[in-house]
């Protein structure tokens, strides 16, 4: 299969990228490329231009600043997170995530925003994202500005990036406390998309939740943030009643649609399920350390 | 132009624009003009007559197509042909040499680790990039590292014992 004819970019700065983006109408950046070239195969994207950004130096990065903010660059690929040494001891449900996303050929080349940017509701990263109220960084001809995830997301495959715009970071903040976590993902085999997923990301203090979020993956027609099941376990030291009443607003919350990969009943039920287990492994860490 | 890709030097006719690439491919350094939109893919096989690397689902799924790019494993069907503009690309073609097997080719031999073939080459070079990281993993680290590649003959058995034959042997211990 091959992709319509495109006009290709290959740009070593940012501001030439912005520049092609600002002439062309019809342009579309290329980071990893693992959903756009797919797409651009199966004919469903038809970009006049591409901008290739993979040339522009200082986007592969990830890590955290001295508070504690941690930043994740354009050009970080899953791989790197995945075999990252710092990425748990600062975001454990970031590194929970790493190893589910796509295969292993696919998390060398694929990006963590540009996963973010293709606004996919079966997109892992954006379950992520919106539960840790993480934000993207874009940088246009006027500068830079911040955008959290939750309003980033427009719809299915839309974000709010104008076209002039670039995503060139993810940006989380530091955590009131210690952070915990995880995610989970049904998949029927490597590589397809999640039945469901659940992304949970907590700040602990003296064994009490200080902050919570929620997001789902692969049960509405985009990320589902569930903020009414996290926000039923702030306060609580993760008993069994915030816990089932997490489980059971979240699962609520879901919208998914019945198809090959199983019932809508069934997939609220995953979520349920995932919910619990998650916070029950964050509970029993908890009690090791207490 | 009559197909997507030319190997240099030729006089490309018509407007359709075209770019200069310069690969090197299993050592040897490798130039042709192409349309953007080429896969990599394509580039090696109908381009550069390397027609190791197989195209299986051609969507990204199934890994017959993987290849190394600077060392890494990429579905070559999910990567243009124009990226890998001065890079080094790896493919199975450049794994033995004249005389020697690579040790993964020794044991998918050695151990039956395949039974049509086709998905082979993928396998093998996941299964190198795998072993040139770790060359003792375990068997759950070898399916995991193989995840991306599908095979539909073998049950994957004698695949996982190739690569495991293969780290013995790349730390002299077959």
């Amino acid at each position: 299969m091959y992709p319509s004819r495109f006009q290709y970019e290959a740009p070593t700065t940012l501001a030439e990228a912005i520049a092609i983006l600002a002439a062309n109408d019809d342009a579309k950046v290329l980071a990893g490329g693992q959903s756009l070239i797919p797409m651009m195969k199966l004919r469903f994207a038809s970009p006049a231009t591409l901008v290739d950004i993979n040339n522009i130096p200082g986007l592969d990065f990830h890590g955290a600043d001295a508070d504690g903010t941690y930043r994740i660059g354009a050009l970080c690929r899953h791989a790197h997170l995945e075999k990252s040494t710092t990425l748990a001891e600062h975001q454990p449900l970031l590194a929970s995530c790493a190893p589910l996303v796509a295969d292993p050929i696919v998390r060398t080349r694929g990006t963590f925003v540009g996963s973010v940017c293709h606004a996919d509701p079966q997109g892992d990263w954006a379950s992520c994202m919106v539960a840790l109220d993480g934000s993207i960084t874009a940088v246009g001809p006027n500068g830079k500005r911040s955008i959290p995830v939750k309003e980033f997301v427009a719809g299915p495959f839309t974000t709010v990036l104008a076209k002039d715009e670039i995503a060139i970071e993810g940006v989380i903040a530091p955590a009131k406390g210690t952070r915990a976590g995880g995610y989970l993902k049904l998949e029927r085999r490597v590589g397809d998309f999640a039945t469901a997923g659940v992304a949970i990301a907590l700040d602990m203090s003296g064994g009490v939740v200080t902050n919570a979020g929620i997001g789902l993956t692969g049960v509405g027609a985009q990320t589902v943030d569930a903020a009414d099941a996290a926000a039923a376990l702030i306060g609580s030291s993760l008993d069994p009643d915030a816990i089932e009443q997490a489980a059971t607003l979240a699962a609520e919350v879901s919208k998914p649609r019945s198809d090959h990969r199983g019932s809508a009943s069934y997939k609220r039920h995953i979520v349920s399920t995932f919910v619990t287990r998650i916070l029950g492994n964050v509970q029993r860490a908890e009690m090791q350390v207490a | 132009m009559t197909s997507l890709f030319e190997e240099v030097p030729v006089s490309i006719d018509g407007d359709i624009p075209t770019t200069r690439v310069e690969v090197k491919v299993n050592g040897e350094r490798r130039a042709a003009e192409i349309e953007p939109r080429l896969l990599l893919a394509h580039l090696l096989r109908n381009g550069f007559k390397l027609t190791g690397t197989h195209t299986g689902c051609d969507t990204t799924n199934c890994g017959a197509c993987t290849v190394l790019l600077d060392g890494e494993p990429v579905k070559s069907c999910t990567v243009f042909a124009v990226q890998a503009n001065g890079h080094e690309v790896t493919t199975v073609e450049g794994l033995a040499s004249s005389e020697q097997l690579h040790p993964v080719q020794e044991g998918f031999k050695d151990e039956h680790g395949l039974q049509c073939g086709f998905c082979t080459p993928g396998m093998m070079l996941s299964a190198v990039a795998l072993l040139n990281e770790n060359d003792n993993p375990t068997e759950d680290e070898v399916r995991w590292a193989l995840s991306g590649n599908l095979c539909r003959c073998t049950g994957y058995q004698n695949i996982v014992k190739a690569v495991i034959w293969a780290g013995a042997k790349m730390r002299g211990e077959a």
